[in-house]
């Protein structure tokens, strides 16, 4: 269905460890009295995808809207390049410009085509012309093999089609970060394939993601660096493959097993 | 929707499709029937009343009416003028009204209060108070600067001044309507807030209320025969001259059916759009 042109974006030179993409230190959040994250650190460097495990509640969604400044961080500092974008004086819109995000429920413009949905933010936020969008979006369109469906409305696609729209609406703006927020699990189990496959074509054209999921094989096929969440801290962490092969601490064997069951 | 024909339907479907054909036919029938039956007996009912002679001399008296007609038409075309400008008047000072009342940055605070306070109190106050405040307030102020204002245009920002309140709350609940997730999507993909409202919010607002939105546009149109009570000729007003020259009410009737005409094709359009909404919603229910 896609074959993305795999070396159009990939980052030729090697990880420069000294510099990561994204990086959190301490992160809290907390709800009235409720502890949702209790200091939570992560990294994260061009090019490499980073999977947020951990059951429901564990606080892998509202980390990744903490990192997108969606929800207000109680403490903890975030730089994105370098820069810290927790300041309070901090311009949130243009942090947000550079950050992408996709949601669990698709979240498309149901008043919008879907070559307008993609072509929307390129052109009011990124100030392109309708023409050059229109060709931006075509083109990913194009890669997805959903081109056909350009003037067509949200509600006529199919869940996976919303969700692979969806995608290619954040990635088209070209985000220095892409978080994904357990894009698969309101998918029918046949569709949720398809999504995975984009998720594979964007890490071989060098996008830098991170992803809360519940597909562990996924996580365990594409991931570099998995975290493990568990009530708000990180329980454990880890390269991919050592991390689902031997997971060091008991409640990570335990949260493994139960889903692997 | 229309079905095309791509396979020979089978005998058990050929039968049910008689079956239903003759059941529609049937209905018709007992409609055609029943509406029949119905019209005799309020006509008859009306028509073997003591006063009806009368009534029927003074209210519907064909000559006076054809004779109230020039008046009356021209005075229509006042109202239609009218409500040209309160239609354009009403949907933007509601909108702005609307948007005013979601606000959320504290600079703000004074005009969301300013919004709130405005629409209590006009959808609370009648309109035919404020059209005498408004019409007969405005020129007792004696503003040097403003001259003398006609009629219609003081009845024109009565009306604007009362549906606005009303539109503002059609406005504001169809933005309400629009799933959070959606303004969650916009701002995540960098829009600002202004860029939401406009680009996200605002036109699935409107779609979504464009039916309710109707509704008070019908009823705008008929409520601009009221600047009569201020003194413009208009149609109303020009029937009750030509009642008191000709001593019979039938101006008043033609005047009223005229409302009715006028009303009648926004009132199917109204219905057009609710129903086309309607199916949106809940497309493939049969019930």
């Amino acid at each position: 269905m896609s074959n993305l042109n795999s070396d159009a974006l990939r980052p030729t030179e090697p990880i420069d460890w000294n510099n990561p993409r994204l990086r959190v230190a301490g992160l809290r959040k907390h709800y009235d009295q409720k502890v949702v994250l209790g200091g939570v650190d992560l990294e994260i460097y061009p090019g490499q995808i980073v999977a947020l495990i951990g059951s429901s509640g564990s606080g892998k969604s509202t980390m990744l809207r903490c990192i997108n400044l969606i929800e207000e961080i109680s403490d903890g500092q975030i730089w994105l390049e370098g820069n810290d974008i927790s300041l309070a004086s901090i311009d949130q819109d243009a942090v947000r410009r550079e950050i992408g995000m996709v949601f669990q429920s698709y979240n498309l413009f149901a008043h919008l085509s879907i070559l307008d949905n993609i072509t929307l933010a390129l052109r009011h936020v990124q100030g392109k012309s309708k023409a050059e969008a229109e060709q931006i979006a075509l083109g990913w369109l194009e890669r997805i093999g959903l081109a056909d469906k350009a003037g067509s409305y949200p509600d006529k696609l199919s869940g996976g089609q919303q969700q692979r729209t969806a995608i290619i609406r954040a990635v088209a703006l070209n985000p220095k970060v892409l978080l994904l927020d357990e894009v698969t699990s309101a998918l029918d189990p046949e569709l949720v394939g398809e999504v995975l496959e984009l998720i594979r074509d964007l890490k071989a054209t060098g996008t830098t993601i991170i992803m809360a999921t519940h597909e562990l094989s996924f996580a365990r096929d594409v991931a570099d660096w998995v975290v493990f969440l568990d009530k708000g801290v990180v329980a454990e962490e880890g390269e991919a493959a050592e991390f689902f092969a031997n997971p060091k601490q008991e409640r990570t064997r335990e949260f493994l097993t139960r889903l692997q069951r | 929707m229309t079905s095309q024909v791509i396979f020979e339907p089978s005998a058990a479907e050929v039968e049910r499709a008689h079956i239903r054909t003759a059941k529609r036919r049937r209905s018709v029938l007992v409609s055609l029937a029943s509406t029949v039956a119905f019209a005799v007996v309020v006509g008859f009912s009306l028509v073997s009343t003591p006063g009806w002679d009368r009534v029927a001399h003074s209210f519907f008296d064909l000559e006076t009416g054809l004779k109230a007609w020039p008046r009356v038409i021209e005075g229509l075309l006042l109202n239609l003028r009218v409500l040209v400008f309160a239609t354009i008047g009403v949907l933007f000072f509601g909108m702005l009204l609307a948007i005013m009342r979601t606000l959320r940055n504290p600079v703000f605070f004074p005009l969301r209060v300013f919004a709130r306070g405005y629409v209590d109190f006009f959808r609370g106050l009648p309109l035919i108070i404020v059209l005498y405040l408004v019409g007969f307030g405005i020129p007792g102020l004696r503003l040097e600067w403003l001259g003398r204002v006609p009629a219609e245009v003081l009845g024109t920002v009565a009306l604007i001044l009362t549906y606005s309140a009303y539109v503002a709350e059609v406005f504001r609940a169809g933005i309400e309507s629009i799933h959070p997730s959606q303004r969650l999507a916009a701002r995540s993909l960098g829009l600002s807030y202004s860029q939401t409202m406009r680009l996200v919010v605002l036109p699935q607002a409107v779609r979504r209320v464009a039916p309710p939105l109707m509704n008070d546009f019908v009823s705008l149109q008929k409520d601009v025969g009221l600047i009569s009570i201020l003194g413009a000729v208009d149609a109303v007003r020009g029937a009750q001259i030509e009642v008191a020259k000709f001593a019979n009410f039938t101006p008043y009737v033609v005047a009223g059916l005229l409302f009715v005409l006028l009303a009648v094709p926004s009132i199917r359009f109204a219905d057009h759009i609710s129903s086309k909404y309607a199916k949106r919603e809940q497309a493939g229910s049969a019930l």
